[in-house]
């Protein structure tokens, strides 16, 4: 399945960079775990676990690889499960608390939106045989996400003066992370150079262009971030994360190697 | 004696036959989520090659969903369902090209439509942000319907409702 040999990257940034990928998946796809049982209606209670199921399934495919490529015999558990919180690369937006729906829904929105292009580029472009494989089938995906995500920041934006500013708030709360999405590391810089994943930097006129468009709809201002928050792709994370590895690990950290 | 020609027809046609017979056990297992569709209606099972030597049968399946919860199920049962006819069996995941609603065959279409879920609109790809398809009721066949929810029961499913009959009825999402 690795074939990381046949382009032109190093194992050790090719490793690097889809986990960082990997670990937006999971940690997102556990914070929306999390609604199951509490959404504020039915349907959005089969939406927010069915989503939640996406981004996990679009994790493990991506722990998969990266432990083939590492080829030091870890498996989609070991490096889901069996890290400590400083060896996650996961962006500070995932791992923020949910917050209220609006919260939620508008941290999807910048995460999908970015996505989209993110798994189009690599779907048709990519070098890597394997994530031109996970690619094609996410992309299908993340665009019902978008779609969904997108719907309700119109709807709570343009909506009762309550639901607009709870959506105001969210944006004031959460735009400040989202440059982190466009921030490129060494290894991704290297992945990008032998267009195996994509130049991030191209990705963000689309990104802007996409918020922007769903924003105007939603009467909301994109703000001006003069703090951008980073320090996820370095394993520096907020406060919110060990409480989140704490649940997640519970199983694997009691009964090492449990299997369902 | 046969001619070296003869022996290796023969062989050919031998190893089709095990190859239908394969396949025949393998297609006809019923998907756990929609059981009213096999897995070969829906197009997840892709191929089934047999080692006669070994009497070994290799399954190829694509999932549908990345997180689709029923794919390790559907493995089983397709396991289950070779080594009751006789094979030993090997399930290969095949990512890529990605599965998509186009390879439900027109049987399963029928089948999802008699079962109460709307199938899917043919002709995946890219639609606009927020263009909906025409999906007609499964039940009075009307075209007067609306979406209420993007995600349904499983991951395949969409949730929509009859503007003629009422009826709440699950679309099989097209991607």
């Amino acid at each position: 399945m690795a074939n990381a040999a046949e382009t032109a990257v190093a194992r050790a940034d090719l490793f690097t960079a889809v986990l960082s990928l990997a670990d937006d998946h999971l940690i997102l796809g556990h914070r929306v775990s999390e609604w199951c049982g509490h959404a504020p209606m039915l349907e959005e209670d089969l939406s927010l676990p069915n989503i939640a199921l996406d981004l996990i399934g679009q994790a493990r495919s991506l722990y998969t690889y990266a432990g083939a490529v590492e080829a030091k015999g870890r498996d989609e558990d070991a490096l889901a499960y069996l890290r400590l919180e400083r060896d996650y690369r996961n962006l500070l937006m995932v791992e923020r608390q949910n917050g209220d729906f609006a919260h939620t829904m508008l941290r999807q929105f910048y995460y999908a939106s970015f996505m989209v292009p993110y798994w189009d580029w690599t779907a048709n472009n990519s070098a890597d045989e394997t994530l031109r494989a996970i690619a094609g089938k996410a992309v299908k995906e993340v665009r019902y996400h978008l779609r969904h995500s997108s719907e309700w920041v119109i709807r709570l934006g343009d909506g009762t003066e309550e639901s607009a500013a709870r959506m105001a708030d969210a944006v004031d709360t959460l735009h400040i992370y989202t440059g982190e999405m466009f921030q490129e590391t060494a290894a991704m810089k290297a992945c990008a150079e032998a267009r195996v994943l994509p130049r991030l930097n191209n990705l963000r006129g689309l990104w802007e262009q996409t918020v922007a468009q769903i924003f105007g709809q939603a009467f909301l201002t994109v703000p001006e971030v003069a703090y951008p928050q980073e320090g996820g792709r370095d394993g520096r994370h907020t406060e919110d994360f060990g409480f989140l590895l704490a649940q997640l690990q519970y199983m694997q950290r009691t009964y090492p190697g449990l299997e369902w | 004696m046969a001619s070296p020609t003869v022996i290796a027809l023969d062989r050919a046609r031998d190893q089709k036959a095990l190859d239908a017979r394969a396949w025949a056990a393998a297609s006809a297992v019923p998907d756990p989520e929609v059981p009213c569709v096999t897995v070969a209606d829906l197009g997840i099972l892709r191929g089934v090659s047999v080692d006669g030597a070994s009497n070994m049968a290799t399954v190829f399946v694509t999932p549908t969903y990345s997180g689709c919860p029923a794919v390790l199920a559907i493995e089983m049962a397709v396991e289950t369902a070779l080594l009751d006819a006789g094979f030993q069996a090997k399930i290969e995941r095949v990512m890529s090209p990605a599965w998509t609603t186009d390879w439900i065959t027109d049987a399963g279409r029928e089948k999802l439509r008699a079962y109460g879920i709307a199938p899917p609109v043919s002709g995946s790809g890219k639609r606009a942000l927020f263009d909906d398809p025409v999906v007609s009721c499964p039940r009075c066949a009307s075209e007067n319907t609306a979406k209420i929810s993007e995600f349904g029961s499983t991951a395949c499913k969409a949730q929509w409702q009859c503007r003629d009959c009422a009826e709440p009825f699950d679309y099989f999402k097209c991607i």
